[in-house]
C-alpha cells in the first residue's frame, strides 16, 4: 500500500516535471499549474477514495485528476489541445474531466466547483447511494462566498461531502497573511460552520490517506460532511513551468525549508528504511513511469487537433 | 382544458413535473413557505415531500451551483428565485459553469437545470426589483431564455425547459400571474426556439414577448378598428430566437416593430433589428423600430413611473406611425381603468 503510494506520487511528479520541461517548446499553449510538492495531498485522498466516489477540483488540478485515477493520455493531449484530449481541446489544462474515474470535473473560477461537488452530494443522499462527493480547494477558496454558502448548505442536509483543503500559503503570489486574519486556522473556522475539521500534514502521503480513509468512513456511515485541512507547499510558479523565489513574493529559505520536507523523497527515505523498497525496486518504478509518460507525451504530441469547425459545437445537448 | 391563472399554469406544469419523473426536485426560496412564491409552488412539499420540494437559505450563488452538480448527477433541478434581481448573486454560476459545462468539456455532459426567475414591475418595485434583463441571459452562449405569456405556454414551455437536457432561464413577468386562460390538461410541452405567430396580417409584423404580447395584443385590435392588420410573433424564447418566422413575416409586411420590457440599449430588441437589418434589407419598405423601456432604472414612486413603460397606445401610435395612419391613441389608453402601477384590480402589492 505505501509503495502504491509512493510509485503514484512518483508518476504525478515525473508528469508534472515533464509538463515543466516542454512547456517552453510553445506546444501546450494554455494555462498551467503545477502541483510539484503537492503530490502527497492528491495520492493520499485519490487511494482513500474509491472509483465510484466523485472529486472535483479548480485550477491546479493535475494532481486530482491523476490520483483520481484519470486517463494519463487523454490529459496530457488535452493540454496540447488535441482532439483525443479529455475535453476534445475545448477545456485544457483547467478543464479536465474523466467521469469513467469519477473525476467530474475541474474549473478556473476559485471556488466554482465547491457548490458543484456539495450538488453532487445532493444527487447521491436523494438517490440514497453511499457515494462521497470529494471537492478539492485551497486556501483562497475558503475566502470565497460561495464556499460559505456551500458548507452551510452541506452541513444543513448532513450531504456526503469531503471537502480537502490544501492550504499552500500563497494565491498566486499573495500570502495567507494578506488576505486571512492573523491567528485564524481555517479547520477551526469550518468547526465553528458545524462541519467536524481537522488539520494534518499534507507532505505526509501515509498521513494523508490514514486520516481521509477515516473520515470517508463516517462519511459514508451518514455521519455527514467533513473538512480536512493539509498544510502543503507548491514549488514553482503559480501559473508556468519555472521557479520564482526570487520575483519577490516568499523567500528561497521558506522554499528550501519545505523542500526538505519533499513528499516524495520522504516516503521514498522511510519505505527504503524499512526495507519495504530498494533500489531495485525505485529503479524499476522510475523506468516503468519514465516510458508510460513519455508515450503519452509521445502520443500527444502526434494526436491530430481538432477540426477548425469542431469550435462550433456542442453548446446545447440535442433534446 | 381547464381555464386556471398563469400562476397556476405554472403550479400545474410543477405537479406534472414532479409526478412524471423522479429525478425532478424543486427549491428556492419561498419554496413550501405559507405563500409559496404566489402560489406557483402550493401543494408540492406535501405531495412529493421534502427531499424533492424544499425551502433554502439565502445562498443564490451556492444553490446555483448546487443545482447544477445535481444535475450533473443526474437529477433535473427546478431552482425559483422571487424576483430575477436576486438572482444576479448567481452569475457566477449559471454563466461560468452552466453555460459552460457542455461545451467546454468537449460534449460530455449537460445540465438539465431551469432556473425561474420572477419579474417585477409596479407597486413601488424600483430600481432593484423589476428588472428585464433577458438581454444579460441570451447574450451568454448555452443558455436557453424562455418568456412565456399565456396560461397555456407558461404551462407547456415550463414543462419543456424542466425535460430540455440543456440549462435554461424561464423568466415569467409578475404581472401576468393573474392572466386567465384555457390550459391542456397532463404534460403538455411546447418546444423550445419556436415563436408563436399570434395575429397575422400584412401591414406590419410585431415581434414580442411575456408582457409585451399582452400590450400588443390589445393595440392590435384597437387598430384592427381602423383597418390595420398587423402580423403579432409572440417570441417565446428570447434564445434561441425563431428567425425563421421573423424573416417570413417580415418579407411580407415589410415593416418591423419590436417590442422589449428591457431597456433599449444592447436588448433582444435591438439585436433582432439587426439582424432584421442584415438578412431582409431589401424587403424592408421603413427603417425597423423598437420600444423599450428607457436606459434608466425603474423608479420607486408612482409618480415617477407614469410615463416609464410601454403600453399599448405607444404600440398603436408606432404602428400608425409606421404604416402611415393617423389615428387617435388617447381613446386606447382612456380604456385603461386601473392606476397604471398595478396590472389590475387584483394586485394590491406588496409584491
Amino acid at each position: 500500500m505505501e509503495s502504491d503510494l509512493l510509485f503514484l506520487m512518483k508518476r504525478i511528479r515525473f508528469v508534472e516535471q515533464e509538463i515543466a520541461r516542454r512547456y517552453g517548446e510553445n506546444e501546450m499553449r494554455c494555462p498551467t499549474h503545477l502541483s510539484i510538492g503537492q503530490e502527497a495531498v492528491a495520492t493520499g485522498v485519490g487511494q482513500a477514495l474509491g472509483r465510484c466516489d466523485m472529486a472535483v477540483s479548480g485550477h491546479r488540478a493535475h494532481a486530482h485528476y491523476l490520483g483520481k485515477g484519470g486517463d494519463l493520455n487523454a490529459m496530457i493531449a488535452e493540454l496540447y489541445g488535441k482532439a483525443s484530449g479529455c475535453s476534445r481541446g475545448k477545456g485544457g489544462s483547467m478543464h479536465l474531466i474523466d467521469e469513467a474515474a469519477g473525476f467530474m470535473g475541474s474549473t478556473a473560477i476559485v471556488g466554482g466547483t465547491i457548490p458543484i461537488g456539495v450538488g453532487l452530494a445532493l444527487g447521491m443522499k436523494t438517490k440514497k447511494t453511499d457515494q462521497i462527493a470529494c471537492i478539492f480547494l485551497g486556501d483562497a477558496a475558503v475566502e470565497t462566498g460561495v464556499f460559505y454558502e456551500s458548507v452551510n448548505f452541506a452541513a444543513l442536509k448532513k450531504l456526503p461531502v469531503l471537502f480537502i483543503c490544501e492550504n499552500n500559503l500563497y494565491s498566486v503570489y499573495t500570502p495567507i497573511a494578506a488576505r486571512q486574519p492573523a491567528g485564524r486556522r481555517i479547520h477551526e473556522m469550518v468547526s465553528g460552520l458545524g462541519i467536524p475539521a481537522s488539520c494534518h500534514d499534507g507532505n505526509d502521503a501515509q498521513a494523508t490517506y490514514d486520516v481521509v480513509s477515516e473520515a470517508a468512513k463516517t462519511i459514508r456511515r451518514g455521519d455527514g460532511p467533513r473538512f480536512i485541512e493539509f498544510m502543503t507547499y507548491r514549488w514553482l510558479e503559480h501559473c508556468g513551468p519555472s521557479f520564482d523565489n526570487d520575483i519577490g513574493y516568499r523567500t528561497e529559505e521558506e522554499f528550501l525549508e519545505w523542500k526538505a520536507r519533499d513528499p516524495v523523497q520522504m516516503l521514498e527515505s522511510k519505505l527504503r528504511q524499512a526495507g519495504t523498497i530498494d533500489g531495485a525496486w525505485v529503479d524499476e518504478m522510475n523506468n516503468r513511469i519514465k516510458e508510460e509518460v513519455e508515450a503519452a507525451f509521445r502520443a500527444g504530441r502526434l494526436a491530430p487537433f481538432p477540426a477548425a469547425n469542431e469550435a462550433y459545437t456542442d453548446l446545447f445537448l440535442e433534446a | 382544458m381547464a381555464e386556471m391563472t398563469f400562476a397556476q399554469a405554472i403550479n400545474d406544469a410543477l405537479h406534472v413535473a414532479l409526478a412524471t419523473d423522479q429525478d425532478v426536485i424543486t427549491y428556492g426560496l419561498g419554496t413550501g413557505d405559507p405563500k409559496e412564491i404566489f402560489g406557483t409552488t402550493k401543494g408540492l412539499r406535501e405531495k412529493f415531500g421534502d427531499d424533492r420540494v424544499f425551502d433554502m437559505p439565502t445562498s443564490e450563488n451556492a444553490m446555483t451551483g448546487i443545482g447544477i452538480g445535481a444535475a450533473l448527477y443526474g437529477l433535473r433541478p427546478v431552482l425559483s428565485h422571487q424576483r430575477l434581481d436576486f438572482a444576479l448573486l448567481s452569475l457566477d454560476q449559471i454563466i461560468n459553469n452552466a453555460a459552460k459545462w457542455h461545451f467546454m468539456f468537449g460534449g460530455q455532459r449537460s445540465v438539465p437545470i431551469t432556473i425561474r426567475m420572477i419579474i417585477g414591475r409596479g407597486w413601488g418595485q424600483g430600481p432593484t426589483h423589476s428588472q428585464n434583463l433577458q438581454a444579460i441571459f441570451a447574450h451568454v452562449p448555452g443558455l436557453k431564455v424562455v418568456m412565456p405569456s399565456s396560461a397555456a405556454d407558461a404551462k407547456g414551455l415550463l414543462l419543456s425547459a424542466i425535460f430540455d437536457p440543456n440549462p435554461v432561464i424561464f423568466l415569467e413577468h409578475r404581472w401576468l400571474h393573474n392572466l386567465k386562460g384555457d390550459v391542456p390538461p397532463g404534460d403538455y410541452r411546447l418546444p423550445l426556439g419556436k415563436c408563436n405567430v399570434m395575429a397575422e396580417g400584412g401591414d406590419a409584423t410585431i415581434v414580442a414577448s411575456s408582457l409585451m404580447t399582452v400590450e400588443a395584443r390589445h393595440a392590435l385590435s384597437y387598430l384592427s378598428s381602423y383597418g390595420i392588420f398587423c402580423d403579432l410573433i409572440d417570441l417565446r424564447t428570447v434564445s434561441p430566437i425563431d428567425w425563421n418566422t421573423i424573416r417570413r413575416s417580415v418579407s411580407k409586411t415589410g415593416r418591423l416593430l419590436v417590442v422589449d420590457s428591457g431597456t433599449a440599449t444592447g436588448s433582444i430588441a435591438g439585436e433582432i433589428i439587426a439582424r432584421v437589418s442584415q438578412d431582409c434589407w431589401s424587403e424592408l419598405r421603413a427603417a425597423p423600430v423598437r420600444l423599450a423601456m428607457p436606459d434608466f432604472p425603474e423608479a420607486t414612486s408612482p409618480a415617477l413611473t407614469e410615463h416609464y413603460h410601454v403600453r399599448a397606445e405607444h404600440i398603436a401610435a408606432s404602428i400608425a406611425k409606421l404604416t402611415g395612419h393617423q389615428i387617435d391613441c388617447e381613446e386606447l389608453a382612456s380604456q385603461r381603468v386601473n392606476p397604471h402601477d398595478v396590472p389590475g384590480a387584483w394586485f394590491t402589492g406588496p409584491f
